[in-house]
C-alpha cells in the first residue's frame, strides 16, 4: 500500500545545532508508528516540521504524495495532520467543550454543525462528563485526553501524539493507549513520539528510533528492544556488549 | 440541541431585553439636562469599550491607539456634513468604512507584532494622527470643525437643547455594538479569534488563520469606533483633534472594558456606568484645578480590581467557579 505520509531526507538545524539530520520514513496508513529516542534526539522538531510549524532545511515531507512541508501549519492542519502538544496547550479562556469546538470548526462552518461534532468527539474521548468544566480545571490526564479531542475533531488523517502518556499514572496510561486504539480504530493514523518504552511498544506495529538528530533504527517493538544501538542509546555502552 | 453554551447565550439575549427595557424609561424620570447629558456619554464610552472589547478582549490584541478610529470616523462624518450636506446617518456609515480600513492599514504592519509591542506601536500610529490632523488645516487643523446647526432634525441627528434623541440614538449605537460582539462570540470566528487569544500556536495548529483572524477584528472594532466618533460629533457639535483623536481618550476608550471584564459580554457596560459617573463627579467637585485626579482616580481603580478582581466587575455576578470569560 502506498505510504500515507512520507519523510524524505529531512534536515533541520536550530542556531547550528542539528535537530533532526537526513531523516526518511514511511507512514503507511492504518498503522500506529512510534518515535521513540532520548531526550534530546529531535522528536519533537521533527513533529514541528512534520505539522508545519517549522519548515525543513533539507528534504521534504509528503502526505498522499503531495508535498506539504513548507505550507505552514494552518495549510498541514487542512491536509489532515493534527497534532497534540507535549506541554499541554489547551484554550484557558475557555470550557473544555469550546476549545473541542475549536478544532471542529476547521472543516465547520455553522456553530450548530461544530457543536454536534465537538459533543461526539468528547463522548468518544471520554470527556463528556467535563464538556462545561472550564479548561484550566481539568486534571493532567484530561488535560491530555482535551488535547487529543481538540485534534480530532478537525476530521484528521493522521494524528500526530507528543509524549501523551509521559507522566501519568500507569491506570490514566492504560486508559490513554485504550484511547489510541480506539483512535486506530476508527481508520486515523497515528504517529506518536514516547520515550517510556514499556507503554509504547506493545502499542506500536512498527517504531523509529531517533538519537542525536538521526534515525538510529527502524523496526518491529521486538527487534527494536534487542538492538544494541538503541540500547547504548538508551542505556550507555556498558550494557550494549549483551 | 442544548448545552451550557446555547442555554448561556439565550441568557444572555433574555438579559439583553430586560435591559434594553430599563435602559429605554431610565432616562425618563430625570429631566436636567446634566443627568441626560453623562447617561449619554456613559452609553457612548460603553458602546466604544465593547468595540474595542471586540480586538482587545475576544481577539487578545491591546490597541492603546482606538482614539484614531473615533476621530477618523468624526471627521470623515463631520466633513461630509459639512462640505456636501450628506446626512450623518449615511456619514456614519462612511466612517465606519473609512475607520475600518484605517484599522486594516494599521494592522497589517502592527500585527506582526506580539504583545506589548502590538500596544506600543497602536500608540505611536494614534500620536502620529493626531499630530498630522492638528497641522492639517485643510481640514480644520488644530482650530477643528464647527458643525453648523441646520435645524433640529432627525435627519441631521441635531436638537438644539433636547438630551432625550441623542440618548436614544447612542442606546442604539451600545446596542448594534453589543449585537455585534453577541454575534462573532457564538461564530466561527469569536472561537478562531479567543483561540488567538489563548494560545497562537496551539490555534494555527487546528487550521486557525492568527494574522487575518487579526486583522478582520480590527477592522470590525474600529468600523464601530467610527460609527461612534461619527454620532459623537453631532452631538457636541464640534471637533477638534485634542477632543476627539488624543491619547488620554484612547485610555478611556478602553478602560470600561478593562474595569468590567476584559473579553466579557457585559464588562464594557459595566465599567462606563461606574467610570464615567465617576469622571464627571470628580471634574464637578474638583473642577479645572483637580484635572489630573480623575486619571489618578482610574489608577487607582484599575489597581484595586486588578489586584481583588482580576477578571473584571462583571465576575462578581457570575456564579462561582465559573470560568468562562462570557
Amino acid at each position: 500500500m502506498a505510504a500515507l505520509l512520507e519523510i524524505r531526507n529531512l534536515s533541520k538545524s536550530f542556531g547550528g545545532v542539528a535537530a533532526n539530520v537526513e531523516i526518511s520514513f514511511d507512514v503507511a496508513p492504518g498503522e500506529i508508528l512510534g518515535l521513540l529516542g532520548p531526550n534530546g534526539a529531535g522528536k519533537t522538531s521533527l513533529f514541528n516540521s512534520i505539522s508545519g510549524e517549522v519548515t525543513p532545511d533539507v528534504g521534504e515531507i509528503l502526505l498522499e504524495g503531495r508535498r506539504i512541508s513548507g505550507l505552514g501549519p494552518v495549510a498541514c492542519a487542512m491536509a489532515g495532520i493534527a497534532r497534540t502538544f507535549q506541554v499541554v496547550r489547551s484554550f484557558d479562556s475557555m470550557s473544555v467543550r469550546e476549545n473541542v469546538m475549536v478544532g471542529a470548526f476547521t472543516r465547520l462552518g455553522s456553530t450548530r454543525a461544530a457543536m454536534a461534532q465537538a459533543d461526539a468527539t468528547m463522548e468518544f474521548c471520554g470527556l463528556a462528563r467535563r464538556a462545561d468544566a472550564p479548561a484550566h480545571m481539568l486534571s493532567p490526564a484530561e488535560k491530555r485526553r482535551l488535547e487529543v479531542a481538540r485534534a480530532l475533531a478537525t476530521g484528521p488523517k493522521i494524528l500526530l501524539l507528543d509524549e501523551m502518556l509521559t507522566g501519568l499514572t500507569p491506570t490514566e496510561a492504560q486508559e490513554g493507549v485504550a484511547l489510541v486504539r480506539a483512535v486506530q480504530a476508527q481508520g486515523v493514523t497515528i504517529l506518536m513520539v514516547e520515550h517510556v518504552m514499556e507503554v509504547v511498544l506493545p502499542l506500536v506495529s512498527r517504531a523509529i528510533v531517533l538519537n542525536l538528530g538521526r534515525v538510529l533504527t527502524t523496526g518491529t517493538p521486538a527487534e527494536i528492544v534487542k538492538h544494541p544501538e538503541v540500547i547504548r542509546a538508551y542505556l550507555g555502552d556498558r550494557y550494549a556488549a549483551g | 440541541m442544548q448545552n451550557a453554551i446555547t442555554l448561556r447565550r439565550r441568557r444572555e439575549l433574555i438579559t439583553a431585553a430586560i435591559l434594553l427595557v430599563l435602559l429605554i424609561v431610565l432616562p425618563l424620570p430625570f429631566h436636567d439636562p446634566y443627568t441626560r447629558n453623562l447617561m449619554i456619554l456613559t452609553l457612548l464610552y460603553a458602546a466604544l469599550a465593547q468595540s474595542w472589547n471586540i480586538l482587545g478582549g475576544t481577539c487578545g490584541q491591546i490597541s492603546l491607539g482606538h482614539s484614531l478610529y473615533f476621530g477618523v470616523g468624526a471627521y470623515v462624518s463631520t466633513l461630509l456634513f459639512v462640505w456636501h450636506g450628506v446626512p450623518p446617518w449615511l456619514g456614519m456609515w462612511a466612517a465606519a468604512l473609512v475607520a475600518g480600513l484605517l484599522a486594516l492599514l494599521v494592522g497589517w504592519p502592527c500585527f506582526r507584532l506580539s504583545g506589548h509591542y502590538y500596544a506600543i506601536a497602536t500608540v505611536v500610529v494614534q500620536e502620529i494622527a493626531y499630530l498630522l490632523f492638528l497641522n492639517w488645516d485643510y481640514i480644520g487643523g488644530a482650530s477643528g470643525v464647527y458643525v453648523p446647526f441646520h435645524g433640529q432634525s432627525w435627519m441631521n441627528l441635531q436638537f438644539r437643547t433636547a438630551k432625550l434623541p441623542y440618548f436614544y440614538v447612542m442606546l442604539g449605537f451600545f446596542a448594534l455594538t453589543w449585537i455585534a460582539a453577541w454575534l462573532i462570540e457564538g461564530s466561527r470566528w469569536g472561537f478562531s479569534w479567543r483561540a488567538v487569544k489563548d494560545d497562537v500556536i496551539a490555534a494555527r495548529s487546528l487550521g486557525v488563520r492568527v494574522f487575518p483572524s487579526k486583522m478582520a477584528a480590527a477592522a470590525i472594532s474600529g468600523g464601530l469606533t467610527g460609527i461612534g466618533g461619527a454620532i459623537f460629533a453631532q452631538f457636541v457639535g464640534y471637533i477638534d483633534p485634542d477632543s476627539i483623536l488624543s491619547g488620554p481618550l484612547s485610555i478611556l476608550i478602553a478602560l470600561p472594558a478593562v474595569l468590567g471584564g476584559v473579553g466579557t459580554l457585559w464588562g464594557p457596560l459595566l465599567g462606563a456606568a461606574v467610570l464615567i459617573p465617576l469622571r464627571e463627579l470628580s471634574s464637578t467637585f474638583l473642577g479645572s484645578s483637580g484635572s489630573g485626579v480623575d486619571l489618578m482616580l482610574y489608577g487607582a481603580l484599575i489597581m484595586v480590581v486588578a489586584l481583588l478582581r482580576p477578571q473584571g466587575l462583571v465576575s462578581l455576578f457570575q456564579r462561582g467557579g465559573n470560568g468562562s470569560t462570557s
